[in-house]
């Protein structure tokens, strides 16, 4: 049919390669519809939408449409879906959340963001910790791993301090500390007693405990488990250096370890979220 | 009885070699209608439609008895159930499907075409309709070219206002399959339903109207992909509407007077009844050719016409290539292609009966921790933490225990009390699996967590994971 009609149609008169002429067929209905159509489009979306770009400013449309409205619009929408659960979670303990595995399971999801932004630089994410920060999904907790404990590290932050004791003691008898120190680790404290003599004489044990296991009002570590508050390749030299200069003397070369207080960076309510997150990590009690 | 005779020899030559027409919807197409045996098969097997129109008001223990519940991700056909997790069946079912029409077009052509596809089916309506408000054919042509009188915008307005109406109709009752049939139409009728569902009519509304008021047979010509892939499916076997050229060539036109030129006629009247009456606009006597949906309304009308002139009915029929060309026949069972297509769908069948009798009750996966991998405890032992992942199918609550088994030491965490399981949904419960470290000989060894019915034990998910410790 299409072959017919060109027959009839007249061309341009411009000819090449011979034979191809260039047709004056009407480009097609649906063509010209869609590209009528397309025009309307443009003109209706520049009535409508922000579009011309003038000298100062633009032309704002007449629907007051902003990239920034329709965030904020869609912010609005999640938190309406959120709204049931944070209202109910609002001035909840973290006990009490914990106690339902719906709000729980809420809360876990919801605090992860906060997680992110705020403890995983230093603790890793999923609490998975870092050279030199504490892991926090394991059950070995420095100033304990009670609910209201974690409430309190995060809102008020925490300090830990043990002096350095390269002043009071020989390197022979730091060395022995030390051997000791890492023979506690391993369940065999008895085999250093020089060690264990230093260990009890030079004022360790106030802190550590008589057993070496740690007190958690101090935030002193338990020294019996195998995990360490400042793990390191040659685990021996760092136990020593810590003996040595001591965590948070002020001196400059005592080891640093601070966790900084989020009373005023955060609310109420985002605290209690990241607690039950933190207890729900794996080694929460 | 008069002799029929080949009056214009010239003519009809170069009809038989004239350029082939291509129908590309320039013109409308009126057929006509005319009794017979195969439109009467076809007006019972365009009534299957009316299960769209009927099912959704089907009621099943005070439920909607089948329901397509998107959003609650849930179909409901009868007593069963089925949760996304169980959709592979939904792949089988279009298998199924697919070569039951690939099995069904080898053996008799297009017979989904002719007969059941929604396309050639809502258009028989459509100009069943035209025939009710403008007349038959001639009266319709007439009409279309007459000028804009009153009477004609009335006949005009009347019909397509049908037209829209069956259009709504269609819409409206493919939603029902998706949402309670009372409840949406109420809301249809408040004019309250949700915007998706005016969207799907509207959609729905529209192309029914356009497809099958105006594109009609342009639709099988150029839009569907379905008449373009039958051509794979026949063979030489299939038996399809055939003009039988051995006894109706040369065609002439049947001449009232008794002719002594001695030249003898085909059984072919050249009435072109057979052009009149096919919905696409084809000539079947130029032979198989893409338009055809094989609705055999051409035999019908063929066969009116022996009839008449007391010639055997026939000229045109059911018939294969093979069998035109006076070959033996292969018998169904004998022929590969049918055996594989009927192969595949026992194939399918089985996959669909085996799926519904082991949809279960329960499902489980376990997400392991990756962050961190696995963290050392203060006695010593390799804690994992995983995240089980447990679908419960019924439509109570459950009671599950929990178990966890891999390495004689292991101890799971958090799972020491029954958990309770909410219905119809998948709910996340952490656990931990911890092994002393010096127990472990490798630093990944497989564990399986099991999840059981505590009221009917034989209800029970097994699920494999993977423990992780450090580096031995």
């Amino acid at each position: 049919m299409s072959d017919k009609k060109t027959n009839q149609v007249g061309d341009t008169g411009h000819v090449w390669d011979d034979n191809l002429r260039e047709l004056l067929n009407e480009p097609p209905r649906w063509w010209m519809i869609s590209f009528y159509a397309s025009i309307a489009w443009v003109v209706v979306y520049f009535i409508l939408y922000p579009a011309i770009p003038l000298v100062n400013g633009y032309t704002k449309g007449i629907m007051g449409w902003t990239q920034i409205k329709e965030y904020k619009e869609d912010l609005q929408k999640i938190e309406q879906v959120r709204a049931p659960w944070e209202n109910k979670i609002k001035g909840m303990t973290p006990a009490a959340i914990l106690a339902d595995s719906e709000l729980t399971n809420y809360t876990v999801s919801s605090a992860k963001v906060l997680f992110g932004d705020r403890c995983a630089a230093c603790h890793g994410a999923g609490g998975a910790g870092n050279p030199g920060f504490p892991v926090l999904a394991d059950d070995d907790w420095l100033f304990g791993g009670t609910v209201d404990a974690i409430q309190e590290s995060i809102a008020a932050g925490r300090q830990g301090m043990m002096p350095g004791f390269k002043d009071q003691l020989s390197e022979k008898e730091i060395d022995e500390l030390t051997d000791f120190v890492m023979a506690l680790s391993q369940g065999n404290g008895d085999s250093q007693p020089a060690g264990k003599a230093l260990f009890d004489g030079a004022g360790c044990s106030g802190c550590h405990g008589a057993d070496g296991k740690g007190m958690h009002m101090m935030g002193a570590p338990n020294l019996t488990d195998g995990i360490w508050r400042f793990a390191s390749q040659d685990q021996r030299a760092s136990v020593r250096y810590t003996i040595a200069h001591g965590v948070n003397t002020g001196e400059k070369d005592a080891r640093n370890a601070v966790m900084p207080s989020f009373e005023n960076q955060l609310s109420k309510t985002d605290i209690v979220k990241l607690t039950v997150y933190v207890h729900e990590l794996g080694g929460g009690q | 009885m008069n002799t029929p005779r080949q009056d214009l020899p010239d003519e009809h030559i170069d009809a038989l070699y004239h350029e082939v027409h291509i129908n590309t919807g320039g013109e409308t197409i009126h057929a006509k209608r005319a009794p017979g045996r195969f439109r009467t098969i076809k007006n019972y097997t365009m009534l299957v439609w009316l299960f769209l129109f009927l099912g959704p008001y089907m009621r099943w223990d005070g439920k909607q008895a089948i329901m397509f519940d998107i959003p609650g991700r849930q179909f409901h056909i009868f007593d069963i159930t089925i949760l996304p997790q169980d959709v592979w069946m939904l792949a089988l079912v279009l298998l199924f499907f697919a070569l039951l029409l690939a099995a069904v077009t080898s053996i008799a052509g297009r017979v989904f075409c002719g007969y059941f596809c929604f396309q050639t089916v809502w258009t028989d309506v459509f100009t069943w309709l035209d025939e009710k408000f403008e007349g038959p054919p001639l009266k319709r042509r007439k009409l279309d070219h007459a000028p804009w009188t009153f009477e004609k915008i009335r006949i005009k307005v009347a019909k397509h206002t049908i037209w829209i109406l069956i259009g709504l109709l269609t819409g409206i009752s493919f939603t029902l399959w998706f949402g309670d049939a009372p409840t949406l139409w109420k809301e249809y009728l408040t004019l309250q339903a949700p915007l998706f569902a005016w969207i799907t009519v509207g959609t729905f509304t529209f192309f029914t109207y356009v497809f099958a008021g105006f594109m009609r047979e342009q639709v099988c010509f150029w839009l569907c992909p379905y008449a373009r892939l039958q051509g794979m499916m026949y063979d030489c076997e299939t038996i399809l509407p055939t003009y039988d050229y051995h006894r109706g060539e040369p065609r002439g036109k049947l001449k009232k007077k008794a002719d002594d030129s001695g030249q003898k006629l085909g059984d072919c009247i050249d009435c072109r009844q057979c052009v009149a009456v096919c919905p696409t606009g084809i000539d079947i006597r130029d032979g198989q050719q893409e338009g055809c949906i094989t609705c055999a309304l051409c035999i019908d009308a063929c066969d009116v016409i022996m009839d008449k002139i007391k010639r055997p009915r026939g000229l045109i029929r059911y018939a294969s290539l093979d069998e035109m060309e006076g070959k033996p026949q292969l018998p169904l069972l004998k022929r590969p292609r049918v055996l594989v297509y009927f192969g595949i769908m026992l194939f399918s069948i089985a996959g669909i009966i085996y799926g519904l009798n082991t949809l279960g009750t329960l499902e489980l996966k376990a997400l392991h921790e990756r962050q961190p991998l696995f963290v050392m405890q203060s006695d010593g032992s390799i804690q994992n933490k995983y995240v089980l992942k447990i679908l419960n199918k019924t439509d109570k609550k459950m009671q599950v225990a929990v178990s966890a088994s891999g390495h004689p030491d292991l101890k799971l965490v958090g799972a020491e009390e029954p958990l309770t399981l909410p219905k119809g949904r998948v709910s996340p419960h952490t656990v931990y699996v911890r092994i002393p470290n010096a127990k472990l000989e490798r630093d990944t060894l497989p564990i399986y967590f099991r999840v059981q019915d505590i009221t009917t034990p034989d209800h029970v998910v097994e699920y494999k994971s993977m423990f992780f410790g450090p580096k031995k």
